[in-house]
């Protein structure tokens, strides 16, 4: 529509004039004309390179800085609403600063527009956890005296950037945190529990527990280990003293040591970290003291193989290959070198028996070894090979405890397909 | 007979991998002032790990003792530096004697005690101290496990389950029952206060199939993630030692 007009009236001022007669009050109405057409296509040719160029980003319509409830008083959580330019190419970023007027230099926060949505609000809200004392050296109460900081979030992308909103919080620590009292009564109520079948064990000491095969391998594989003449090789796994399948191999050793003592079979002992060869140390001795053969133990026996876990699976294949134990026992927490340790002892004809809770390793264990503890079983092993009132106790409890989650997890998917979900919220994780 | 046979391929094969080593380096294929040495270190090292596969020798031995042995340096320095330097040396020891501008934190006494208490089992009089350290860290390890195991592993696979078993679709609904199935079956067979026969028994045996299923996906996935390193030292050996592939 413009450039026909603007060619009429250039080709006026150019002097083309022959048409019309060179009167003055149309040149004045060319000219206005010429001034008019001229200022539209200005106007709009500006206002478009701006919509395009410019990419004008429309800041979020709420931005909120509040203390993340239910922490030791480290976080701040930031919450915005989603704004309509978010896309890929825009970027939020958030600084912070110790004083309201800043300035706000710090960067705390960087991240793709479209991402870190609050969950269950359907990608309206943005929810983020932020720990000022990552990035402050000195607590803001430390100047200023009440602690607070200062967050600005701005939004940009390579061309612009949005103008920053402000919203101030002051962390503070909480003494308890309520997302977990799911947590703290499940763990009293199985607490009670417990203590209520092992006092149930001790007035009944002849509780119960089905057979468990790979535990009663463990008697032929040291009666074939002293027929032989050959030593029986245990072998912890590759998580320190602090887990719980290591206290329960050291159970297990304390049993099989006791036995190995009574048949004088040698038993040799690795570890990986010194704690746990000193726990294991004990527990064979006491053993040994146990059966009454204290002069058997020997306390090399019981020895640091390596202590990184490649070198470990190396030091062991090598034992396992140049003193030949009849019996390999594999206990404990085990990561990717199962296969290599089972396999070497599988290569030996040495009789195996893998006991872990490492649900990713028991499939090498289950092909290579001649019996393998799954997963519970690892921690029902040292109830049914001691037959103590504290254990066989704790069984049952546990049993209970499964029954009732199966329960729960039935009557639970139910509910939930009849739309009712308030068990989900019960057990929510905190 | 055979012992003689092994020491005979043991020595072709180390004179072999002199051989090649001399050419390469002599050639200018491996630069020797660059990382030519290391190229070759790791050769030898990869093919005495390999050496195994054949039977235990002289050249394995060598590698396992100087693996052992280097992982220990290693750990013993990573222990220094990452813990006892900074935690204990620096943060106590230093300040006591030196003004660093910060306080002795005396707190960590306790730590470095419980700590120094484990070399105390070198003496037949005092070994009872190290009981304590031991008691601190199972009681502790058990004490920070059993909460977070409620959370981590009982709440957050107890989550899922409570989805509703109709999807909207029939695929959709039968992957959600084949889940409650499983998890249901596999608890069943880890009661071990009742004897495995009738219904209890049978829904164990669905329990320990579902248990397989999920082993055997777990190994061939396992699997495939050895051969890509398998893969990997063979491109090592192949691409940056004898330079066969590009």
């Amino acid at each position: 529509m413009c450039l026909p007009s603007f060619s009429l009236c250039s080709s006026g001022l150019s002097g083309q004039t022959h048409r019309f007669a060179p009167t003055q009050n149309s040149k004045i109405m060319n000219r206005i004309l010429f001034t008019f057409v001229l200022s539209i296509l200005i106007l709009s040719y500006t206002s478009t390179a701006f919509a395009v160029r410019g990419n004008r980003l429309i800041p979020p319509k709420t931005f909120l800085a509040f203390d993340t409830p239910n922490d030791s008083g480290k976080s701040i959580t930031i919450r915005w609403s989603a704004s309509s330019s978010e896309s890929e190419d825009v970027e939020y970023v958030v600084y912070a600063s110790a004083k309201k007027n800043g300035p706000f230099r710090t960067e705390v926060l960087r991240i793709s527009s479209n991402t870190m949505y609050e969950e269950g609000t359907d990608s309206r809200y943005h929810l983020v956890g932020i720990e000022p004392d990552k990035f402050f050296k000195k607590r803001a109460s430390d100047k200023d005296g009440n602690g607070e900081y200062f967050f600005k979030l701005v939004m940009s992308n390579s061309d612009s950037a949005s103008v920053g909103v402000i919203a101030s919080a002051t962390p503070k620590g909480n003494l308890f945190n309520w997302s977990r009292l799911n947590n703290f009564i499940i763990m009293i109520i199985f607490s009670i529990l417990i203590l209520c079948c092992i006092k149930h064990a001790k007035r009944a000491p002849s509780l119960f527990i089905r057979k468990i095969k790979g535990l009663d391998a463990i008697d032929d594989a040291l009666g074939r280990a002293t027929e032989m003449g050959k030593p029986a090789l245990f072998v912890h796994g590759l998580n320190d003293m602090d887990s719980i399948s290591t206290i329960a191999a050291i159970n297990i050793l304390g049993r099989i040591a006791l036995r190995v003592a009574e048949y004088d079979t040698p038993l040799k002992v690795s570890n990986i970290y010194p704690i746990v060869l000193s726990v294991s140390q004990e527990v064979v001795k006491e053993s040994y003291l146990e059966a009454g053969r204290p002069d058997a133990y020997v306390q090399d026996n019981v020895f640091l193989a390596a202590s990184e876990q490649f070198p470990y699976v190396v030091a062991l294949s090598g034992i396992m290959t140049r003193e030949k134990p009849a019996a390999n026992f594999f206990v404990g927490y085990f990561y990717a070198e199962s296969l290599i340790l089972s396999e070497t002892g599988a290569a030996t004809g040495a009789i195996q028996i893998a006991a872990t809770d490492a649900f990713t390793q028991l499939p090498f264990f289950i092909t290579t070894c001649d019996y393998t503890l799954m997963g519970e079983e690892l921690y029902a092993a040292s109830a049914y090979l001691s037959r103590e009132p504290l254990l066989l106790g704790s069984l049952r409890a546990q049993d209970i405890a499964k029954g009732i989650l199966i329960g729960v997890i039935v009557f639970g998917a139910f509910l939930a397909t009849c739309g009712v979900h308030f068990i989900s919220l019960i057990f929510k994780p905190g | 007979m055979n012992k003689s046979r092994d020491i005979y391929i043991l020595f072709f094969i180390l004179i072999a991998f002199f051989i090649v080593s001399v050419v390469y380096l002599s050639f200018g294929w491996l630069d020797i002032w660059g990382d030519g040495l290391g190229i070759i270190t790791a050769a030898a090292v990869t093919l005495a790990m390999y050496s195994f596969l054949y039977k235990d020798n002289p050249v394995f031995k060598i590698a396992e003792n100087l693996f052992v042995g280097v992982a220990m340096g290693y750990s013993i320095i990573i222990v220094w530096f990452n813990i006892l330097k900074p935690d204990v040396f620096e943060a106590l020891i230093v300040p006591v004697f030196k003004d660093t501008g910060k306080a002795p934190q005396y707190t960590v006494i306790v730590p470095t005690l419980l700590g120094l208490f484990m070399f105390l089992r070198f003496s037949s009089k005092l070994s009872w101290l190290s009981r304590w350290s031991f008691a601190f860290i199972v009681g502790m390890g058990a004490g920070i496990a059993i909460p977070n195991f409620i959370n981590a592993i009982l709440l957050r696979q107890l989550e899922p389950m409570f989805a509703p078993l109709y999807t909207g679709s029939f695929w959709g609904t039968i992957n959600t029952l084949l889940v409650l199935i499983g998890v249901v079956s596999v608890l069943f067979y880890f009661f071990f206060s009742l004897e495995h026969k009738g219904v209890i028994g049978g829904v164990s045996v669905i329990g320990i199939w579902f248990l397989m299923i999920a082993f055997g996906a777990s190994f061939g996935y396992t699997v495939m993630a050895r051969m890509s390193l398998l893969i990997g030292r063979m491109q090592f050996l192949l691409k940056d030692w004898l330079g066969i592939i590009q």
